[in-house]
């Protein structure tokens, strides 16, 4: 009997309903049209490299990361390209994105298809991070942020820890479980090549105590490989977060407004290590990944295999439909998802999940004015004050918010869920943060 | 009993006497002089301290006014626009400054995507604020350059200058606007625009602040500025310019002869404050006369309702 570790600070453990964790990963078919959003990484846009009327192959480059942060974006589709032009996405905003029309499934010779495990890794750690990069990786937790800046260690620091994220303490999501479940010999192997790349021997893999079917399975193949460890966690949100499952893990903290690599620790996520194992040993870029089409009153809860670009409505479709009383289409978990506009908007390198609310469940209730519980700072894994932070965003007061450390809110949500006056709380530190963001980069450049 | 009141009364009067003297020292040593001057600007002031003449306050501006008087000897740059012309030359006369008259201002709203215009796709349920739907998203009609229909403007507004329009769900400008120019500032959108009031409070102004291509303009709003050119065209005074997709009318140009709203497709051009044209009966074809009659009322409702609001002084948000 052990004490199942999670972090020190705040956190709080909302209704579960992983509606979906024992259905299967189906394969979704390939959509007659994909629309592949040029901006799905952390950082800055891709840059197109194909024009109009281009025939492409699946896996072929479209897009070129030309800044340090930034990725390489591929067709996930063969078939010609339509149009480039500004289409909504799941920013609510127009934002440039290649349209392709589908014609067949014509792969790149270069990608290996087969089911085949390869589990000899050849390569240098500087050739898997340039394959990495080549294949376009990006954090699949959702903040996508591209893999192979990660993977490259600035000089001077050292990693002594690999972690990998198998939390999904977002409500509803399954996507990872399965994932687990499913392929979990890859993600091994996977963890395997990270390591090498890192040049690390522990590598942990951290499951949140729900998901016990994965921690057993996982624990058994790790047996067959030397270094990897499979800790149990505590069921608590957010703990998926990067700096939140560092200090479960390890009890070290990040300092405010430094990289995880400043504590010996690199964090990826389980999908990223697949990923990882399918760039390296089968060639294979980032064209597909696991979403979850979830919600109370969806027919069939499942988990697909999609290609990137595939509108939303098509996977709504294939769980059956939109329900009547839908209320919200949400792009994510419940916790950190975004309320999508139109189910046209396409699945990105980021999306985790589709969570179909009814309309009870949806709507937000009427804010009133704070009672000073504090009931939002006990939350606040990061240890902030959210109610002092959003009335500083909502007065307009941005240079105190900067020293009040507002840039170290991680957006969990978890104030405003727990607060007992309905404020939205995340709204303001939200707005406050992009505030922050915009003065910082700005005094940067003069 | 009598000693103790006698007592206490004279050492209570000479204390009080001993602070009078040093405290008339003290202040004739520590006299700061300020021109009684910037007293009399200061009364001149609206007194509003809204803030529109870019300093905090109207004794500020009242002291900037009579620094600049006594350097420079002019006042340039230094309006009120609460105030306005007559103020200033009030000023001036203190002063003794000769003031050149300014043009009037009022605050511009260049969107027209109401309801019916550009209807709504989404319902938005966050705070009620513009800043914040702006870094969430497009907007409820599609447009991320229109109003969001939040109403910041009209928080900011210290004059009750502007209300929401509720048939519409725009903001409305009425006369009791100022041009002190803080709607401007809270606007995230920069749709509202300082323009000349025009003679006669007559203007020509292009209600559209959309930089898109014009099918994704149209797209998601019917009188959106879809960059056609043809006002630029037909305009012979050179005051019309169109960059990325979208006109601009220069005020200082324009001479509102009215040549661009005829022509514009999309009634994208406003004509505020004219009297209604006779109507061309022989010229006109039933495609053109649709968004015409449109113009006419709209601009007939904005007047309406601004007059109904600075009579009735009705508040609705």
């Amino acid at each position: 009997m052990e004490i199942l570790k999670t972090f020190a600070l705040g956190g709080i453990h909302p209704k579960e309903n992983k509606l979906s964790a024992n259905v299967p990963i189906e394969v979704l078919p390939i959509p007659k049209q994909v629309i592949v959003p040029l901006g799905q990484n952390l950082g800055a846009p891709s840059q197109p490299v194909i024009k109009r009327g281009d025939k492409l192959k699946v896996g072929q480059l479209i897009g070129k990361g030309m800044s340090f942060i930034s990725a390489d974006l591929h067709s996930p589709v063969s078939g010609t390209v339509l149009k480039i032009d500004n289409l909504l996405d799941s920013s609510g905003f127009h934002r440039p994105a290649i349209v392709i029309n589908v014609e067949g499934d014509e792969w790149a010779e270069s990608i290996d298809r087969t089911d085949n495990l390869t589990t000899k890794i050849e390569l240098s750690p500087q050739e898997i991070i340039e394959k990495v990069k080549k294949a376009g990786l990006v954090g699949m937790g959702g903040a996508t942020f591209p893999t192979h800046v990660k993977l490259m260690v600035p000089s001077g620091k050292t990693v002594e820890y690999l972690i990998i994220n198998g939390v999904e303490c977002e409500p509803y999501l399954t996507a990872d479980h399965r994932l687990m479940l499913e392929k979990g010999s890859e993600i091994l192997i996977g963890t395997k090549i990270l390591m090498k790349a890192l040049k690390v021997n522990k590598a942990v893999i951290g499951i949140e105590n729900n998901k016990p079917d994965a921690i057993n399975h996982l624990s058994q193949l790790a047996k067959k490989h030397e270094g990897i460890n499979v800790r149990a966690l505590q069921i608590k949100y957010p703990q998926g977060g990067e700096k939140q499952l560092i200090k479960a893990i390890t009890n070290r903290e990040v300092p405010s407004a430094k990289l995880p690599i400043e504590v010996g620790c690199v964090v990826q996520n389980v999908g990223t290590a697949l990923a990882v194992y399918e760039a390296v040993q089968k060639n294979k870029p980032l064209i597909e990944r696991i979403v979850t089409v979830t919600g109370k009153a969806v027919k069939k809860p499942s988990n697909f295999k999609v290609r990137i670009g595939t509108p939303i409505k098509q996977l709504i479709e294939a769980a059956e439909g939109l329900p009547e009383n839908t209320g919200k289409i949400i792009g994510g978990g419940p916790m950190m998802g975004k309320t999508l506009q139109s189910p046209e908007v396409p699945i990105v390198k980021g999306s985790s999940g589709i969570l179909l609310m009814k309309k009870e469940e949806s709507y937000r209730q009427i804010e009133s004015p704070c009672i000073r519980c504090s009931k939002c700072i006990y939350v606040c894994p990061m240890g902030l004050e959210p109610f002092f932070l959003s009335r500083l965003s909502k007065l307009a007061k941005f240079d105190m918010a900067e020293k009040e450390i507002i840039m170290d809110c991680i957006e969990c949500g978890s104030c405003q869920y727990t607060c007992p006056a309905y404020i939205p709380l995340l709204d303001y530190l939200r707005l406050g943060k992009a505030k922050v963001a915009t003065a910082i980069r700005t005094r940067n450049i003069t | 009993m009598d000693n103790i009141i006698i007592i206490s009364t004279i050492t209570l009067s000479s204390l009080g006497i001993v602070s009078a003297v040093i405290l008339y020292f003290i202040a004739n040593k520590f006299k700061v002089y300020e021109d009684p001057k910037i007293d009399e600007v200061e009364e001149l002031l609206p007194l509003a301290n809204c803030g529109g003449c870019g300093f905090p306050g109207c004794r500020a501006f009242a002291e900037v006014t009579v620094k600049q008087a006594k350097d420079q000897q002019n006042l340039e740059e230094l309006f009120c626009p609460v105030g306005g012309n007559e103020t200033l030359q009030n000023i001036g006369n203190i002063l003794g400054l000769e003031i050149e008259a300014k043009d009037p201002m009022i605050a511009v709203i260049r969107c027209n995507g109401s309801t019916a215009n550009s209807p709504s796709k989404v319902k938005y349920e966050g705070v009620n604020s513009c800043a914040f739907a702006h870094a969430l998203y497009s907007g409820e009609g599609g447009c991320r350059y229109g109003c969001l229909r939040l109403a910041d403007c009209v928080d900011a507004c210290e004059f009750d200058a502007i209300h929401m329009n509720p048939e519409t769900d725009l903001p409305v400008v009425n006369n009791k606007c100022t041009a002190c120019g803080a709607c401007v500032i809270a606007c995230p959108r920069n749709i509202i625009e300082l323009r000349k009031k025009g003679p006669k409070k007559r203007r020509v102004f292009i209600s559209c602040v959309n930089s898109e291509k014009g099918g994704h303009a149209k797209k998601n709003c019917a009188v959106a500025c879809i960059g056609c050119g043809k006002c630029a065209k037909v305009c012979k005074f050179n005051a019309i310019t169109i960059n990325s997709f979208l006109a601009y009318i220069n005020f200082d140009r324009c001479t509102l002869c009215r040549k661009c709203v005829e022509v514009c497709p999309t009634t994208a051009i406003w004509e505020v404050n004219f009297k209604p044209r006779k109507p061309k009966l022989e010229n006109i074809t039933i495609a053109t006369e649709k968004p015409k009659e449109v113009v006419d009322k709209h601009s007939i409702a904005c007047e309406k309702t601004s007059i109904l609001h600075s009579q009735a002084n009705i508040e609705y948000h």
